[in-house]
């Protein structure tokens, strides 16, 4: 493709991105942020983010298709374990949930 | 601000180095540009539709359909920011300033500061963000035009480790989210992607959000009542 035509898709996808943000500047003008209707976009936001890094982890598109499911489930598990055992202490969790899987991949993968 | 620089850069900063490598390199095979790789992160500023972006202009399709694909993806800012703003307290309020905050906005951030304002002055919040946002959107750029170069060379398996990473830090800060009905909207979400995925995999998030949100919503007002009662 030609360069105007690519600059022109970076800048759109940025205006089209850019148009959700400020929608949202909006809308939270307009509402009661004790209301219910708060609650509800709320809940909407978490059960998102959550549903977006459910699918990252379980049916991923990235490279990590080719990792087997068990050894990621599994590496989320040491993840959540050593992150409690640390107090809560995300490094200790993410490095142990990488690392773990890493070393899965090179054993089993 | 001593304390955002710090957090930013204790974890999450990294993270998104080695995520937006990831990105660099994509863009640089459907043909894109170093300088235009690097904008994309800075004007996108969300991952999901800047895949989206780059997917899309690599299998040839039109302008039209990148963009609103691309839209599609990030829509989950509209819930965000409007979940975020109140929770500074004390942001800018002018039309213009709260603009440019939602700009600043990523998962990361919002995640990061909603686990961390209960524990900052509300006075401080919007400085707190602001630092920390833009810390690591330094931090994406500059992973961006790393992976776009290829600067780091990785064995396979480092590498998925570190794509890993990602999705684990977001679950992990998540997890310390407080109230019923949003743990009850995070559990939902996760139960109806796989459906959403499979029915309409290019709304899947915005479908995630409605059925999750609305019914953990929905189940969190009727626990409230049943717990009064």
């Amino acid at each position: 493709m030609q360069a105007e035509t690519l600059w022109l898709i970076v800048l759109g996808c940025g205006a089209a991105t850019f148009v959700w943000r400020f929608l949202g500047v909006v809308v939270v003008k307009r509402i009661d942020a004790n209301g219910a209707i708060f609650q509800w976009i709320t809940c909407v936001s978490y059960a998102m983010v959550a549903g977006l890094i459910f699918r990252m982890v379980i049916m991923p598109e990235s490279e990590l298709a080719g990792v087997s499911l068990v050894i990621r489930i599994t590496a989320v598990a040491i993840a959540f374990a050593a992150y409690f055992l640390f107090r809560r202490r995300l490094v200790a969790g993410v490095l142990a949930g990488g690392v773990s899987l890493s070393t899965m991949v090179l054993w089993f993968g | 601000m001593r304390k955002a620089m710090l957090d930013a850069l204790s974890l999450p900063a990294f993270i998104l180095l080695f995520t937006m490598m990831g990105f660099g390199s994509l863009a640089r095979g459907a043909g894109f540009g170093a300088d235009m790789a690097a904008i994309a992160t800075l004007f996108i500023w969300g991952l999901p539709g800047q895949l989206a972006m780059v997917e899309l202009t690599s299998t040839g399709q039109g302008i039209v359909a990148i963009v609103f694909a691309c839209s599609l993806a990030n829509a989950r800012f509209l819930p965000m920011v409007v979940s975020f703003v109140p929770a500074m307290s004390r942001g800018r309020s002018n039309l213009l300033g709260r603009s440019l905050d939602a700009q600043l906005l990523s998962i990361n951030s919002w995640a990061m500061c909603l686990r961390e304002f209960p524990n900052i002055d509300t006075r401080f919040r919007h400085r707190y963000y602001v630092t920390f946002a833009s810390c690591i959107l330094m931090a994406a750029v500059i992973g961006t035009l790393f992976g776009y170069h290829g600067a780091v060379l990785l064995p396979a398996a480092v590498v998925l480790g570190l794509i890993f990473v990602s999705p684990l830090f977001f679950a992990l800060v998540l997890s310390a989210v407080p109230g019923c009905a949003q743990r009850l909207s995070m559990v939902l979400g996760c139960a109806t992607i796989p459906v959403a995925n499979f029915l309409f995999p290019s709304v899947d998030l915005l479908i995630t959000g409605l059925v999750g949100g609305s019914l953990g919503f929905a189940a969190g007002k009727l626990w409230k009542t049943v717990d009064a009662g």
